[in-house]
């Protein structure tokens, strides 16, 4: 029975190869307009304006402290009884972005206020503009602090999207919770799942490992 | 869509929120101390002496790390039928978010004890404590003090998590949402009610992180 199983489920292939596809779509597509967003959100977070500042903090603290599922059913059903008609794929592109904003946007705050201020007053001193002080003195130096934990979040955003399934996009989980309806080996359907996941989540864990001791090399250098 | 806002249907459904409310705060409640057990137990295997067990370990964390917590959710939810095994929803759900944030308070933990400098595990051999004296007296109490902050991130993390718990039909928060949005069709007051319930944990959670980081650095000054 096992065999046949897994005979059936390798001629599934191409269909969990369309879900893979899907994953990488919504996520993709999430993380590069997330991390523009996060990156503005981050730099406004991090500058001296306190209203911008407190608004931010508080939508960042909004959706950090509801889950993610919550978050995608808000904007899948709440949306539409306010006029605003949305596909699954839209909806789960606009509700990934926004987390992957949000976790983005403290990361590069993070990054930017761990820069010591003496390098900020010495940019002010050689009659550096506000917007040449961010691009040559203080991004350069933030980016070590970012790029790590960016690629860790990266991961947990491309897990992440496995949540929007449960509205019916038809990523990897969504198909693997199709597939098991036909081929009832629970164990053998999501192992495959799995090792999709694992195909685009260990690369980057090693990358984020790798950058972190990069980047720990080259400070300890200085 | 505010003005048509409905008070009333949430009041009439404030019972079921209350006790779904009471569902995730014992199932997470459950499953964070299976977690930190599971984490500590993980993390010494991690750092045996010996390759094989070290290697075990190594694969369940990586495992864990690199899927997504829904995929395990389901490998669960459908694998252990396929094999034999019955378990109510509950107890699958718990399963799953044990071992999931099992790994990941296993890399907290590993983190903190190696931040401990060496000479004190080598101090205490000398001082001829044996390897549970060790853990216990010397690199634990430490280890938990230095990882506090980042434990109590991921039990916000694992209250979060527990969300999905939904998705195999156990009656929590965000299940009590998609019973208001099925009943009564109104999803803003379904899903807005218990976003709220969600952010009440965390303010606690969060609040609880900040107040024990200053009481660690009051003792440490002392």
């Amino acid at each position: 029975m096992w065999g046949f199983y897994f005979t059936e489920l390798m001629h599934s292939l191409p269909f969990f190869l369309k879900g893979l596809w899907m994953t990488v779509a919504v996520s993709g597509l999430s993380l590069i307009v997330g991390t523009i967003i996060g990156f503005i959100w981050g730099i406004m977070r991090a500058s001296g304006n306190k209203i911008l500042r407190s608004i931010i903090g508080a939508w960042v603290d909004l959706i950090r402290g509801t889950p993610f599922l919550v978050q995608v059913f808000i904007i899948f059903f709440i949306l539409p009884s306010a006029g605003i008609e949305l596909e699954a794929f839209p909806a789960a592109v606009i509700a990934l972005t926004n987390l992957a904003a949000c976790f983005i946007c403290e990361i590069v705050a993070g990054g930017i206020l761990a820069v010591p201020s003496g390098q900020r007053e010495a940019a002010t001193a050689s009659g550096l503009s506000a917007y040449q002080q961010l691009r040559y003195i203080v991004l350069p130096q933030a980016m070590r602090t970012i790029m790590p934990p960016l690629v860790g979040q990266y991961v947990l955003l491309v897990k992440d999207s496995s949540v929007v399934s449960a509205i019916g996009v038809v990523d990897i989980t969504r198909v693997g919770w199709l597939t098991v309806q036909r081929i009832p080996e629970g164990l053998m359907v999501f192992g495959l799942v799995g090792i999709l996941y694992f195909v685009i989540c260990y690369p980057l864990i090693n990358l984020s490992n790798l950058l972190e001791r990069r980047m720990t090399v080259v400070s300890t250098r200085l | 869509m505010l003005e048509t806002f409905n008070f009333r249907v949430i009041l009439e459904y404030m019972p079921l929120y209350l006790q779904c409310f009471a569902a995730t705060l014992w199932l997470s409640a459950l499953s964070l101390l299976g977690a930190i057990l599971v984490g500590i137990i993980a993390c010494a295997m991690r750092l045996s002496q010996s390759r094989i067990i070290s290697r075990i370990a190594g694969v369940y964390i990586e495992s864990i790390r690199s899927t997504p917590l829904l995929a395990q959710l389901y490998f669960f939810y459908f694998g252990l039928p396929s094999l034999g095994l019955m378990l109510p929803e509950w107890v699958t759900g718990i399963i799953a978010l044990t071992l999931n944030s099992g790994a990941y308070y296993a890399e907290i933990i590993r983190a903190g004890i190696q931040a401990i400098p060496y000479g004190q595990i080598e101090a205490g051999i000398a001082s001829g404590l044996s390897y549970f004296q060790r853990m216990r007296y010397i690199i634990l109490p430490q280890a938990l003090g230095m990882t506090i902050r980042p434990m109590l991130g991921q039990a916000i993390v694992l209250v979060k998590d527990s969300s999905l718990l939904s998705l195999i039909s156990i009656a929590e928060l965000t299940r009590a949402g998609q019973l208001l949005t099925s009943d009564r069709f109104m999803p803003a007051e379904g899903f807005l009610t218990t976003a709220v319930f969600y952010l009440i944990i965390y303010y606690m959670l969060k609040g609880f992180s900040s107040w024990s980081e200053k009481r660690l650095i009051f003792r440490e000054a002392h």
